[in-house]
Formats: C-alpha cells, sequence, structure tokens
C-alpha cells in the first residue's frame, strides 16, 4: 500500500494501482477515450495515446497519463488545475479538428465517447482546423461499415481483434498523421479473415466502425403488399432492446417486442427459439450418432457464424467435427419457406425471412450460398438488436406502453432449452437435457452450472445413460483457438465442444445495444441472467417437448436425420484457407 | 594476415606486442625515408567522391612506378573535414592532401612518393592567412579538437582488426575480463561521468546498474545506430571508421550488466557502416572476442545486427525495441524502462553508438583521466556534425565546454561568404537555436538544456543572415510530421497544426493570434506528448519564437520575410538606373511576367524593363540571365 494524494484529498491504494484506479475510488472523474477495460477477458488495454487522461503530478516535468501511471508513495496528484483542464482540452480539440462533424447522421450520435467527453468539457469550437487526415470513405462488408474519418485511433478495435478474439486482422497502417486502422492493403473485411463477430464495433468509441445497416431495405419489404414477411427474434435480443428503451440490463421484454414487431408492419411474428428447439433435435441426435460410431469426435457447435468463418480460416482440416446442422434462424427460415408455405398456401418466392438478432455475423452468414432451398435463401435479412430498436423509434412508438404480444404459431413456441442458446454454454446444456432425455427417457437434472458463466473455458463431466462423457463450453475466438491447437496436439479430451464466438456468448454480440461499460462483466453477467430466467419461466425446458416441434416432425421432417432434415436442415462448410 | 583465435587474455597481451608497432608510421613514429604509408578517407562523403576509386588509382600508379613495396595504401575513416574531401593523408610525415580525385593520383605517386616533393596545389590554404598548410596537426580545424570516440578514425584501417589492436584495441575488455567484477566496471564508468551521446544525456553507468540489478537468465545490449537528425552523420562516421570500439564496448557492457547477447540496430540506408560493421563483427568472432567464453573467461557474448527501415522514431529506445520485436516502431509507455522490461521483456541497456566509442577510452586510461575533459558535469568530448552556412563542413570532436564560438570561428572557420553569424541549431528537429549572445557560453548538456536548446545526438546547424528563422522552425517541423508515428494525439494532430500554422505564417495569412495559438498549442505538445519526439517536436518552434519574435511579427504584421526566404512574401525588382535595356530578363522568363516600359534605358534606343508583380513565380530565372546584376528579390 502506498499513500497518494489526488486534488489533497489523502488515501492509501495498491502500489501497482494506476491513478485513473485511485481517482475512481474517490470519485474523481478523469475523462478517458483509449483506455479499455477489457473486464470479461480480465485484461485492460493501455495505450496511453489518446492523452486526454493527463493529469498533473507534482515534481514531474511533463503531465502524466493517469491510465498508465502507478500511484507511488507521496504522489501528489491533481486533476483539475488549469494546466490540466487546457491540455485535456487542447487534445480533444485537436480530435474534433480531424474528426468529420456530423454528428447528426453518425450512427453513434448520442452514444459517441468523443462526442459526449467534448460535451463534457464544455467545448464549443475548434481553435485548431486544418486538413482531414482521411476522407469519408465508407467501406461497408456484409456486416461492417468502416468509416477511417471518424476514427480516433484509440486502438480499442485492434485490442478486440488480436488480444480477445486473435483473429488478428486491424492494424495500424502508415504513420504519422496519415495513420489509420484497418486490415492490410485496406481492403474490404469481406476478403480478409475477419469474422464479422463484431467485438470492435462494440469497442469503438466513436462511429468509426459500425453495423452495415438494412432497415431502408426491410422497410421496403413490409410495405410490398406482394411479400408476406415473417419476422423471428433470437433469444439474446429479448433481454437486451429493453436498454435502448431504459429498461434494466437483462430485463426480457419479449411481449413489447413482439407487439411492436407487429406494429412495424411484419406479417407474422415467429420464435428464433423455434429454431433453437429444432437444432437440439437434429444436433442431439447427431451427437448421438457420432458418439455411437466414435467417429468425427468432438462434435463442434455450429450455431456461430462467427466461429464457423473462423474454423473454415484457421483449421480447415478439421471440417469434419462442427455439427452440419444449420443455425437455428436458417433452420427456421428453411422451415418458414417450405413447411409453413405449404401450410398456409404461400408461394416460398413470396415469403420473406427476417431475422433480428444479436449478431452481425449473422448478417454475412445469411449470404452463404449453401443456405438455401429451392432456389430461395433460407433467411432473406438480419437486422440487430439495435437496427429494430432504431425502427420502433422510427415510427414514433412508445415501446414503455406496448401491450405484451405473444409469438404466432406454428413457429413461435419453444423451450426453455432454446432460451439458453443466447449464452455460453446454452447450447451444450441443451443438447445435454435432450440427449438424456432422448436416451434415458427421463432428465432429473436440468441445469448444468459447472458450463454457465462468462468464463472464457468450462468444462463438465456427464453421465448419459451411464456413458462418461467430457464437454467443453468455450467463448472468445482466443479460447477457440486454444481449444483447436489441444485438438490439433491431440491433447483434447472432450466429446462435445460449444464455441461461441463473442466473449459470454450472443448475449454480448456484435449487434446488442452499446453499453458506456464495455466488454463489462455486470452488464454481460446481467443478460446472462436474464436469459436463465426466461428458461426457468418455461413449463417445458427440453426441446423435444416442444410440440410445435413434435408436429413438425410428424407431419414434414419423419424423424431427426432423416433425409428431409438433412435436405433442409444441415449444411456443409468449405475451407477458406 | 590471417585471423587466429585468441584463447587467452595474456595471448591478447602478446598479439598486442607483436603487432603494435603496425601503426608506426601512420603515427608519424617511424623513419620517413623507409617506407610511406598513404591513407584515403573512406568515409561516406570521400566515399562518394570516388575515394575507393582514388585508392584503385595510387594503388594501380605504385606499381607502374615501381613503389609498390616501399608504399602501403589503404583506406581509413572519416578525417572529418568533408567540405575538403576526398582527403589523402600521408605518413609518417602527416602531409595532408585535399580534394583529391582519382585524376590525381599519378601526381601523388610520381611526385611525392617518387621524386620526394611535396604537392603545393593539394594543400590546405589557411583563408586567414592564404599559407599553405602542409601537416594535419597544423590546421586549424583540427587544433582545437580532441579526438577521443573519433580516436581511430582516420587512423587505422577500418576493416583490419589487427590494426584496431595495435592502437590498444580489445585491451580495455583484457583489463576488464581480467581484473575487475561487474561491478566494478559499472563503478568505473559512474566515475567517468559519461553521459549518453544519444540527446538524452543520462548517465551511461547509472543505465548499467539499473540493467545489472534486474535478475534474469537472458538480458540484452543493444547499440542504437538509428542516427536520424537531418544532417547529423556522427553515428555513421564512427562505425564506418572504426566499428571495433563499438564492438569492444558491447562485449564489456554485456559483462557489466551480465548480458550474452547484443544487437546493433543500424538503419538499413548506412550501407558502407553495415559492411564495415559486419566485417568487425565476423573478425571478432574468427578471434574469439565474440562467442563463447570470450579470451579464455566465463563471458560469453554474441553481437547481431538488426536493420531499421529509417523512422526516425525508432531512435526512441523504446519504439526501437519494438520494431526489432518486429512490431510497428512505436514508443511504449516508460515505465518499464527497458533496464527492467526491454527487449522482449527483458532487462536491456541501449546505449549510443558514439557512448560507446568512449567506453573502451575509460578502461584504457582510467576513468579519472577521462572525466579530466569537458565540464563539471559533461565529462569527456562530444562529436558534432558540423554543417549549414559555416566553412568547414565536416565532422568534429571537441571538449565539452568549448564555446560556440570557438566551433564556428576556429574550428569551423567561420561564416561562409563573409556573412554574419545569426543563430545555430543543436539537437536537430528536437532542439532548439543558440543565438548571437550564446556565442560565449561553454557547451555542455545543461547549459543548452538552459537557453532552451539541448544537446542532441549532434547535429550542429549554423545559420545566417540568409536564414529565415520562421522557415527553419517550418523544416524541423515539417520533419517531425513526417516521422511521427501517429501513435499519440498530441503529436500526431497537434505538430501538423503546428505546421500549418507555421505555413499560413509563411505565406503572408496569419494574424497575430496565431502566434499565440502556435506557443499555446507548442506549450500543450510538449506537456502531453508519449515520447520524446513529441515532446520535443515543438522546441524550434518556442525556441525561434523565443529569439526572433521581430522576424515573425515582420511575417505576420507588415507580410515581409526580412531574409526573403518566403517566396509568397517577397518579390522580385528590376533597378531601373541599371538595367541596360538587353530584354535578356523578358525572353527568358517561362510565364512573360516581364515587359518593357517607355522609360529610356541607358542606352537611350533602348527602354528599361519591368516584372508585373502578379504574374510573377519568382522562379529567378531573369535574376541570373541578367547580365547587369539589375534584378533581386
Amino acid at each position: 500500500m502506498v499513500k497518494i494524494r489526488i486534488n489533497d484529498i489523502p488515501l492509501e491504494v495498491d502500489e501497482d494501482m494506476s491513478i485513473l484506479q485511485a481517482a475512481r475510488l474517490v470519485n474523481i472523474y478523469i475523462p478517458t477515450l483509449c483506455y479499455l477495460s477489457l473486464h470479461i477477458v480480465h485484461e485492460h488495454k493501455i495505450n496511453a495515446s489518446c492523452r486526454v487522461c493527463v493529469v498533473e503530478v507534482k515534481g514531474r516535468r511533463n503531465l502524466a497519463p493517469a491510465c498508465s501511471t502507478k500511484c507511488t508513495e507521496g504522489m501528489e496528484i491533481y486533476t483539475n488545475t488549469k494546466r490540466v483542464i487546457r491540455a485535456r482540452r487542447t487534445v480533444v480539440e485537436l480530435l474534433l479538428s480531424d474528426h468529420p462533424q456530423e454528428c447528426a447522421m453518425c450512427e453513434k450520435n448520442t452514444k459517441c465517447q468523443l462526442q459526449r467527453i467534448a460535451a463534457k468539457m464544455n467545448i464549443r469550437d475548434i481553435p485548431y482546423r486544418g486538413e482531414i487526415s482521411r476522407p469519408n470513405i465508407y467501406i461497408e462488408s456484409a456486416a461492417i461499415k468502416r468509416d477511417k474519418a471518424k476514427c480516433i485511433l484509440c486502438g480499442n478495435c485492434i485490442e478486440a481483434c488480436s488480444k480477445v478474439q486473435d483473429v488478428n486482422v486491424l492494424t495500424y497502417t502508415h504513420r504519422g498523421f496519415k495513420t489509420f486502422v484497418g486490415p492490410a492493403f485496406d481492403v474490404n473485411l469481406d476478403t480478409t479473415k475477419c469474422v464479422s463477430c463484431g467485438q470492435c464495433v462494440m469497442v469503438c468509441p466513436t462511429g468509426s466502425l459500425s453495423q452495415t445497416v438494412v432497415t431502408n431495405e426491410v422497410w421496403n419489404m413490409i410495405h410490398d403488399p406482394t411479400k408476406h414477411v415473417v419476422v423471428q427474434i433470437a433469444p439474446a435480443v429479448r433481454v437486451a432492446l429493453g436498454e435502448e428503451f431504459g429498461y434494466e440490463i437483462g430485463v426480457a421484454t419479449t411481449g413489447k417486442i413482439v407487439t411492436a414487431l407487429r406494429k412495424l408492419g411484419f406479417d407474422r411474428v415467429f420464435d428464433t427459439n423455434f429454431g433453437a428447439d429444432l437444432t437440439i433435435m437434429e444436433e442431439s441426435n447427431e451427437l448421438i450418432e457420432r458418439l455411437s460410431s466414435g467417429e468425427n469426435l468432438p462434435l463442434i457447435t455450429s450455431c456461430c457464424p462467427g466461429w464457423v468463418k473462423f474454423i473454415e480460416n484457421e483449421y480447415p482440416e478439421y471440417l469434419n467435427l462442427p455439427s452440419s446442422c444449420k443455425s437455428p434462424h436458417e433452420m427456421f427460415g428453411a422451415i418458414a419457406k417450405s413447411f409453413y408455405a405449404q401450410k398456409v398456401g404461400i408461394d416460398p418466392k413470396d415469403i420473406v425471412v427476417v431475422s433480428v438478432m444479436p449478431c452481425l455475423a449473422k448478417k454475412k452468414e445469411a449470404n452463404r450460398e449453401e443456405l438455401q432451398n429451392g432456389g430461395f435463401k433460407n433467411v432473406d435479412y438480419v437486422l440487430t438488436t439495435r437496427e429494430l430498436a432504431d425502427m420502433i423509434q422510427e415510427i414514433g412508438l412508445n415501446f414503455d406502453s406496448l401491450e405484451n404480444g405473444v409469438f404466432d404459431n406454428p413457429l413461435g413456441e419453444s423451450t426453455g432449452a432454446a432460451d439458453i442458446f443466447g449464452v455460453s454454454g446454452g447450447v451444450l446444456e441443451a443438447a445435454l437435457r435432450n440427449a438424456i432425455l432422448t436416451l434415458e427417457g427421463k432428465c432429473p437434472t436440468l441445469e448444468f452450472k459447472n458450463v454457465r458463466g462468462y468464463e472464457g473455458f468450462k468444462e463438465a463431466e456427464v453421465s448419459i445413460n451411464g456413458t462418461k462423457l467430457k464437454v467443453a463450453a468455450v467463448n472468445g475466438l482466443k479460447n477457440a483457438r486454444k481449444i483447436m491447437e489441444a485438438i490439433k496436439n491431440g491433447t483434447c479430451e472432450y466429446q462435445a465442444i460449444e464455441v461461441m464466438a463473442c466473449p459470454g456468448g450472443c448475449i454480448n454480440g456484435g449487434g446488442q445495444p452499446f453499453h458506456k461499460r464495455k466488454m463489462s462483466r455486470t452488464v454481460i453477467g446481467k443478460r446472462i441472467e436474464g436469459l436463465y430466467m426466461q428458461d426457468r419461466s418455461k413449463k417445458q425446458r427440453v426441446s423435444s417437448q416442444n410440440t410445435s416441434i413434435i408436429q413438425l416432425y410428424d407431419q414434414f421432417l419423419e424423424r431427426p436425420g432423416s433425409e428431409k432434415a438433412h435436405e433442409l436442415l444441415h449444411t456443409t462448410f468449405k475451407s477458406s484457407k | 594476415m590471417c585471423l587466429h583465435k585468441v584463447n587467452t587474455i595474456k595471448e591478447l597481451y602478446d598479439l598486442y606486442d607483436n603487432i603494435k608497432g603496425l601503426l608506426d608510421i601512420k603515427k608519424g613514429m617511424a623513419d620517413v625515408s623507409r617506407k610511406i604509408e598513404i591513407s584515403v578517407c573512406g568515409g561516406t562523403g570521400c566515399h562518394a567522391s570516388q575515394s575507393e576509386k582514388l585508392k584503385d588509382e595510387l594503388i594501380r600508379y605504385a606499381k607502374e612506378y615501381g613503389v609498390e613495396d616501399k608504399v602501403k595504401i589503404s583506406i581509413t575513416g572519416c578525417f572529418g573535414f568533408c567540405e575538403k574531401g576526398p582527403i589523402v593523408k600521408i605518413s609518417p610525415d602527416h602531409t595532408f592532401y585535399i580534394k583529391i580525385h582519382p585524376e590525381d593520383a599519378e601526381r601523388i605517386i610520381k611526385e611525392h612518393v617518387v621524386e620526394g616533393k611535396l604537392i603545393e596545389d593539394f594543400l590546405y590554404v589557411n583563408p586567414a592567412t592564404s599559407e599553405k598548410i602542409r601537416s594535419q596537426d597544423n590546421i586549424p580545424f583540427y587544433k582545437k579538437q580532441h579526438r577521443v570516440a573519433l580516436r581511430n578514425c582516420g587512423l587505422i584501417n577500418p576493416e583490419v582488426i589487427q590494426e584496431y589492436i595495435a592502437n590498444r584495441g580489445f585491451l580495455a575488455l583484457a583489463k576488464v575480463l581480467e581484473t575487475m567484477t561487474p561491478q566494478q566496471v559499472i563503478d568505473e564508468m559512474k566515475k567517468s561521468g559519461l553521459r549518453g551521446r544519444g540527446g538524452g544525456g543520462f548517465l551511461t553507468g547509472m543505465k548499467w546498474e539499473f540493467a545489472s540489478k534486474y535478475q534474469n537468465e537472458k538480458k540484452y545490449v543493444i547499440c542504437n545506430a538509428d542516427e536520424g537528425d537531418p544532417g547529423a552523420f556522427m553515428d555513421r562516421s564512427i562505425l564506418e571508421g572504426d566499428p571495433y570500439s563499438v564492438v569492444e564496448a558491447m562485449i564489456i557492457a554485456g559483462y557489466a550488466i551480465g548480458a550474452n547477447e547484443g544487437n546493433v540496430y543500424i538503419r538499413a540506408e548506412y550501407p558502407l557502416a553495415i559492411e564495415r560493421l559486419s566485417i568487425a563483427i565476423a573478425q571478432a568472432r574468427k578471434m574469439g572476442f565474440l562467442g563463447k567464453n570470450i579470451l579464455g573467461t566465463n563471458h560469453s557474448f554474441d553481437i547481431f545486427i538488426k536493420y531499421g527501415a529509417g523512422a526516425f522514431v525508432c531512435g526512441e529506445e523504446t519504439a526501437l525495441i519494438s520494431s526489432i520485436e518486429g512490431n510497428r516502431g512505436e514508443p511504449n509507455v516508460k515505465p518499464p524502462f527497458p533496464a527492467e522490461a526491454g527487449l522482449y521483456k527483458k532487462p536491456t541497456i541501449v546505449n549510443n553508438v558514439e557512448t560507446l566509442a568512449n567506453v573502451p577510452v575509460i578502461f584504457l586510461d582510467g576513468a579519472e583521466e577521462f572525466a579530466k575533459i569537458g565540464t563539471e558535469k559533461s565529462k569527456g568530448t562530444k562529436v558534432f556534425a558540423l554543417a549549414g552556412k559555416i566553412n568547414n563542413v565536416g565532422l568534429v570532436e571537441v571538449p565539452m565546454g568549448i564555446t560556440l564560438r570557438e566551433i564556428i570561428y576556429d574550428v569551423g572557420g567561420g561564416i561562409k561568404d563573409g556573412h554574419e553569424f545569426k543563430a545555430a541549431q543543436t539537437g536537430g528537429p528536437s532542439g532548439g537555436c543558440i543565438t548571437k549572445e550564446h556565442l560565449d557560453i561553454p557547451i555542455d548538456f545543461d547549459n543548452l538544456s538552459a537557453i532552451g536548446s539541448m544537446m542532441g545526438s549532434g547535429g550542429l546547424i549554423i545559420m545566417d543572415d540568409r536564414n529565415c528563422m520562421v522557415d527553419i522552425a517550418k523544416f524541423y517541423l515539417e520533419f517531425t510530421v513526417e516521422e511521427s508515428c501517429g501513435k499519440c494525439t498530441p503529436c500526431r494532430i497537434g505538430n501538423k497544426r503546428l505546421l500549418e500554422i507555421l505555413t499560413k505564417i509563411t505565406k503572408g495569412e496569419a494574424d497575430l493570434s496565431d502566434l499565440d495559438r502556435l506557443e499555446e498549442l507548442s506549450n500543450i505538445i510538449k506537456d502531453t506528448s508519449l515520447c520524446g519526439l513529441g515532446q520535443s517536436a515543438p522546441n524550434p518552434v518556442l525556441s525561434t519564437l523565443n529569439y526572433f519574435r521581430d522576424e515573425y511579427i515582420a511575417h505576420v504584421k507588415n507580410k515581409y520575410c526580412p531574409a526573403k526566404v518566403c517566396r509568397a512574401l517577397t518579390k522580385y525588382e528590376i533597378d531601373e538606373s541599371k538595367c541596360i535595356g538587353c530584354g535578356n530578363c523578358a525572353r527568358n522568363c517561362p510565364v512573360s511576367a516581364i515587359e518593357k516600359t517607355d522609360k529610356p534605358a541607358k542606352n537611350p534606343r533602348l527602354f528599361v524593363y519591368k516584372i508585373k508583380g502578379n504574374d510573377c513565380i519568382k522562379c529567378g530565372t531573369c535574376e541570373s540571365k541578367c547580365p547587369v546584376k539589375a534584378i533581386s528579390l
């Protein structure tokens, strides 16, 4: 412990504590831009490059960055002297002098960290005007939109891409005033190893990285009288959308979302959870088959398109391992344009499937050529949680006052097992419930707590029908890489592995509402808890108990793994190395 | 001479005894009639002026005239008198011939060597007295110099390790390994008071001590040869002229801190230095000065060369380390200092070339002897690259505490073309200017900082009344803006904005409030930047603003550049009283901006000409074409 003084307040802190952390202890606000606490992966990113957090330390020649300067015995720190305020202000003014002044049109308007800091510092004019280093050029991939002009070079995205995800696509290029962040050769992200997880978007303090928006296209479909537009929402959306309308983090607003979607003009409002239950039927069947044949083990889940892209990029020699199941919303789309179309007597060409997802990678996934049947894309448009919130705002709905609606049927029914698809460990847990019920006839334990939570790597041992099974759930692609390396080295002991690309799972996906506390364990933890509450509130908690699913098999698909099921619900992967 | 491994310290002393006579002739200690040695300067400047070919020609003519047995011709390191290069020095009588080209080779062999005549046309003429000077020692340029770091430059052949040994090479290493503990080595370094010559001026012994205190089985010694100041070539010349000193010093440093690996980070655009350093390292390995169990002791050490791509910021130690590691050459936050977590997070010392070149001398002559040179807090000498508007452009090594006046007027031979001294820039783009009033201040680390400049790595650029100080500040800022890595905001955007304000001033578009902005922004950039580059980049602006504010005001208020450098603020005029009406100017003007008036010229049949101010592009063609010098700015 060392004794220090901040603004003449005496306090005792740990020796390796930064001035920034110490100041927070006594509620002294020091603005930051490039500092990023990667809470969820137990790391801090300290670039000390933006210089917004500078403070005066007595006896030091120049100002010290609070984020990276450690407290030492007897240190006297001042965070609000004239010298500090002027310097900080100037740094922000300089950033603004090289930043487009188009806040009103920016996706991050009112959520931008630079905007917030400028407002807090009472900046009303930029005294230093001059050349803009990078023109506004938007480079849009299927999922992520880059605007180099808005980049403040904080490096958060690079950190997310490399330290969290180990994808290593984004980096600084050029130098000095011409520096910018991008993939090598500044190409479109679609041509790189980017998996579109969108974690870079989530940590970007400004609007430099944002989602590729399709709301206008969706509006056009809704307003096209010849189209029958069905919408589905992913599990993680229902516990996050409320945040955009002032609800507590993690509160499920499913009923209001359903009503909102009806009011937006969708013809039918369905649930991706139905697709999730269906996925479990197919995937647990696949697991049982692989376990009995002893081939293609471990089975690795393939619901997460970011992860699928990752294994295609990095470990194409192991493409026999991921489950051949399509992801839940794609399964849903395939059923909507076949079974449902027959049932309601609408030509599949007139059916438009829109998915509302917590995810950016799903946007790219929807374009995969394997994900179509009979010449029709399984899913036509993917909206994110944020885009849905924008559409609700756009037509002036008062979200809070909406009545609670219920999903349409038959594609709206789901079990608790489907809800937990949105959290890391959830798919595995749902599959275990189903496999145990299928093989043992009953499933006395429904909760597998060892695989729950936001830790990046979780494992459990379960016994199914007398067979011991070692399973693991990993999240964050850095951990996925570790698992793949273990498989490569022959040191992997698991028979089933669930992988989700985003830390914590889909509830922390690239399409979720922005939060001031980026990558915060608390925020993510609350969303996770929200989904487990959903699970607990359901009468049925094992996928095969879903009556609509039972009917679907009876009337249409015969049984899990049938030829028809394979045609509609399974897919293939290809090496992109 | 073939290279044998030196297995023990005793073998080294024996070897030294055997070959120490190698340099007798060059040192002027042997009989004149017996043998002659011709040293041709092989520094980059002279090399570029065909000194290599000159050497070959000398050898050819020596054969042709049948004197090849009598004369030994070799390349040596930089003599420093680059203004007068290529230099040829003939020993033992120290005849110093200047501006010698390959076609002069025959005369040197025939007249000097064969006929024993002095060739007067090749001698240096003292401009003050018009007297021809034969010997190097009597040339004023060398009189006030004190060569320690450059002790072997111009003496030894930089590619022959025996010549280095003959001048007590590796004896410092032998002494260290034989008689001293690592702590004693560090203590000796501290006692010497040697401060880092790369710019910061940190005590070298202290740096070594810090690194020695951190326990780790792997430690590194890095030689910073990423010299990047515009116009500076001190380190380059040392590596080209005496790479062995640096090698020896690194081995000693390794012993002191407990490291067994050294890296020389050198810019790839120094091919000659790289070549000679590579030769030196290979020879040192062959002779057992590098490798396992050096001279039979427990100390093992090897050196590797890492190339830099020429980014100025990589001279900053943490950026340099990042670059060696294969990462983007960007500085990192200190602490941790490299002494604690440097290259690959291991304890590391980073010393500059010139610093290291001083190290063997400290152990050969003792720290006390070394500390006798210089001032109280700045010991030893400093090498400066003298450039700009000075007569003797070149490399000089002077004791700390010498005045700028002595450097400029005694060593440097005064200002070019009889103009008046205005300012000197030390510390390159990170430094500031020294003005007339500081001419008599003893130059050392602390005095330079006190007057708003810095020692820097040793670039010394002399300016006279033909230099515009706003333009100078702009020049340096253009450099730092170009070389900023772009990591931190104040350096990346702030310096760019400073440059934009300066550009406005030189274009006559600024107002007085811009000067305030310039000053405030400069101070904030210094106060908030991450590394030394940003923290010092505004120095040229602040120091010119401090000492030459009137020039800034002339640009801003009167839209006038007193030195007539800023094109936008100057205009060409024809002096009617001188114009003879020949029309040469108008015929050669590329934009037809010169027209004939109806005023008769001297010759009444012709008429004087006039420049149309708005059309003139200020190319200066008319000025150069006017036969009577009637056109000027």
